[in-house]
């Protein structure tokens, strides 16, 4: 069993301080991914897990011991370097068995294990090369292996892909998601493409400026982000934010925006907001649609005319770009046709997915 | 070659040509001295020089270690060398060990007056020892120090081992620290980490520090000159002096110990030469 326990971990650096006192609970087997802008404190939050630095205060355990003076070699983990970190003067085969040496496994051993990684990773014509003679995605392999031959009780991830081209990234994310089904360990994993976070993680840790901003499946915080930053961060292309003031009307709270458009709130934010609070209002991209190219709204929509300043096809989709509450903002066409900038064109404002956020705070209003 | 460029087989020849004549305006002095080396002294002496030998002899060699009959006392050689030879490896292993770790140090860990202390070893090295020998020498005669292999030794590593930091700092600087972390995390001491991973890959740096440190001192003399009196310590480049008289010089005699003097030098340099194959620390890491 290998929870991953962090309790008020705080890092500083001189006066410095970093990471700013985050708890996080990962259960056995979790998929966990760290995400946040460059940084935010991910990089040291994983090393201090790893126990290559050392923590200013606060409690870190791994299964139920706290390891917090325990040296990396003693927690039982692996890890994956941004830039793989591959011993330069051993073969693949050598890089791929120093773990096992060191903990002075049996040759026969060794050779079983690392034919294994091998193995689940295709490395096995290989074997007898050193790192400068891999390609990208070899030398890639070949860390995971690495990481996988001993057998840790949590893996650790810093940027394993950035390094590669968004083609392979694809490969690879998919090739690490299978290996996490069949070698099921515990996996914190850290990333800035949000992306890779949706993807991979069955929870994911939103951090900025060493605070975490929210923990959450990726559904959860895709449509329930509890404030601007995570409704930025998550969900590409990012989701439109429109500053507006609460109005009160018999029906219901409204959100005036800028050029005077009102938006009836979904109910979960009436006795949430009042009268003349300045807020935030968010909504996707997949939420406003040209009439009869979206996912049909369930239930109340905001109808009217505008004209798209520009068009982005993608191939099933075509992203748009138009005025709308003061500003620009993006809307997502489904069953594309083409769409000629300057084409005045009728859409749909989704009402039921609007976000609303305070806007001094950034908070949402959501119960 | 480059490759906007191909030479003609005219070009190529002329190129070579004219290195052949750079080089041989270099070396010359070198090869008149190794045929001295090997040459009885009437042909040294004679006018116009003759070039090639016409009667090779190695009694200048044997002169020198005292093997021949007494027609003249033999120089205390093989005690310079033996000095020489243990002041000199001495020194080198010592600055290597002291300076690796020293310029491990400067590339790993943040310390206070860290860019002080490195730009203080810099600065030393801008001294001319030759200028310090007068402290030195009255600090050495109080010690005790004066004309012993240890005084001699401690001087020589005061000159090699900022130089290895130096060196030894680059080298390990261009390790990627992540190999030291990966190695902690494949069950590693900080320890085993260094000498399983970093020492192997900086293994070409310190080759090359090794030889600078050896020759440094194998080759010294001005201080040596002042500190060395008796064959107790007294090192072959000063003992090279002792082949002038007042009036005369014995050419013959000091070619062959020069001769003596090079060899090692170049034998060592030959060795280690074939562990300067750099580059093998690229390829572990995205560059
Ligand atoms: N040794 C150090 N001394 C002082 N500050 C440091 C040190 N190491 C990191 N930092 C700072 O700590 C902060 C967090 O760094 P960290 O590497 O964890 O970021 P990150 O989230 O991994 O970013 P990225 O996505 O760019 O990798 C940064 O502002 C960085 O400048
Ligand atoms: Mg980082």
């Amino acid at each position: 069993m290998a929870e991953v326990h962090l309790s008020k971990v705080v890092k500083r650096y001189g006066a410095l301080e970093i990471v700013h006192g985050i708890d996080l609970d990962i259960a056995h087997n979790e998929f966990v991914v760290l995400v946040g802008p460059s940084g935010c404190g991910k990089s040291t939050t994983l090393r201090m897990i790893a126990g290559l630095e050392e923590i200013s205060g606060g409690t870190i355990s791994i299964g139920d011991r706290v390891v917090n003076s325990l040296p990396p070699r003693a927690r039982n983990i692996s890890m994956v370097f941004q830039n793989y970190a591959l011993y330069p003067h051993m073969t693949v085969r050598e890089n791929l068995g120093f773990g096992l040496k060191i903990a002075r496994q049996s040759p026969a051993v060794i050779e079983q294990r690392v034919n294994e990684a091998a193995d689940i990773l295709g490395l096995s014509p290989l074997m007898d090369r050193l790192p400068a003679n891999l390609s990208g995605g070899q030398r890639q392999r070949v860390a995971m292996g690495r990481a996988i031959v001993r057998n840790p009780d949590v893996f650790l991830f810093d940027e394993p892909l950035s390094n590669l081209d968004a083609k392979l990234r694809g490969q690879m994310r998919v090739e690490i998601k299978k290996l996490h089904q069949r070698v099921k360990t515990t996996v914190v994993y850290v990333t800035h493409d949000q992306v890779e976070a949706m993807t991979l993680a069955d929870r994911i840790v939103i951090m900025r400026d060493g605070h975490i901003e929210q923990v959450g499946t990726p559904i959860d915080l895709f449509e329930r982000p509890v404030n601007t930053f995570v409704a930025g961060f998550i969900g590409s292309p990012p989701m439109n934010q429109l500053e507006a003031m609460i109005g009160s009307r018999p029906a219901g709270p409204v959100a005036v925006l800028a050029d005077g458009t009102e938006l009836p709130l979904p109910p979960e934010f009436a006795g949430r907001v009042t009268a003349d609070q300045a807020v935030i209002v968010g909504f996707r991209p997949e939420n406003l649609y040209p009439a009869g190219h979206g996912i049909p709204a369930a239930g109340q929509t905001l109808d009217m005319d505008r004209t798209v300043s520009l068009s982005e096809p993608l191939g099933t989709e075509t992203m748009l770009f138009l005025d709308f509450g003061g500003r620009e903002v993006q809307a997502k066409m489904l069953n594309p046709r083409l769409v000629a900038p300057g084409e005045r064109m009728p859409f749909k404002l989704d009402l039921g997915h609007l976000h609303v956020f305070d806007r001094a705070s950034g908070k949402s209003l959501r119960a | 070659m480059s490759a906007r460029m191909i030479e003609q087989p005219w070009q190529r020849w002329a190129i070579r040509f004219a290195l052949f004549v750079a080089l041989a305006i270099l070396c010359i002095p070198g090869l008149w001295v190794v045929l001295t080396a090997f040459r009885p002294n009437v042909e040294i002496m004679a006018r116009p020089p003759v070039w090639i030998p016409q009667h090779p002899t190695l009694d200048n060699f044997r002169r020198i270690f005292g093997l021949l009959p007494a027609e003249q006392q033999g120089l205390p050689v093989a005690d310079y060398f033996r000095n020489s030879l243990v002041i000199s490896v001495t020194s080198t292993i010592i600055a290597i060990l002291v300076g690796m770790m020293g310029g491990y140090a400067f590339a790993r860990f943040r310390f206070r007056g860290k860019k002080a202390m490195f730009l203080g070893f810099m600065l030393s090295r801008t001294v001319p020892g030759i200028a310090l020998s007068l402290p030195l020498f009255i600090v050495w005669s109080r010690l005790g120090l004066i004309d012993t292999k240890i005084g001699m030794i401690v001087i020589y590593l005061a000159i090699n081992i900022p130089f290895t930091i130096w060196l030894t700092d680059g080298f390990f600087r261009q390790i990627p620290v992540d190999l030291s972390d990966a190695a902690q995390i494949d069950g590693c001491t900080r320890w085993q980490a260094f000498w399983k991973i970093e020492f192997p890959l900086a293994r070409s740096g310190l080759a090359s520090a090794a030889i600078f440190a050896f020759l440094t001192s194998w080759n010294e003399y001005a201080l040596a000159a002042q500190i060395t009196r008796t064959t107790n310590a007294k090192t072959m480049p000063v003992g090279l002096m002792d082949f002038t008289a007042q009036f005369t010089v014995d050419w013959a005699g000091m070619s062959a110990m020069a001769v003596l003097i090079i060899i090692p030098a170049l034998i060592l340099t030959f060795i280690v030469q074939k562990h300067l194959i750099a580059g093998l620390t690229f390829g572990g890491v995205k560059g």
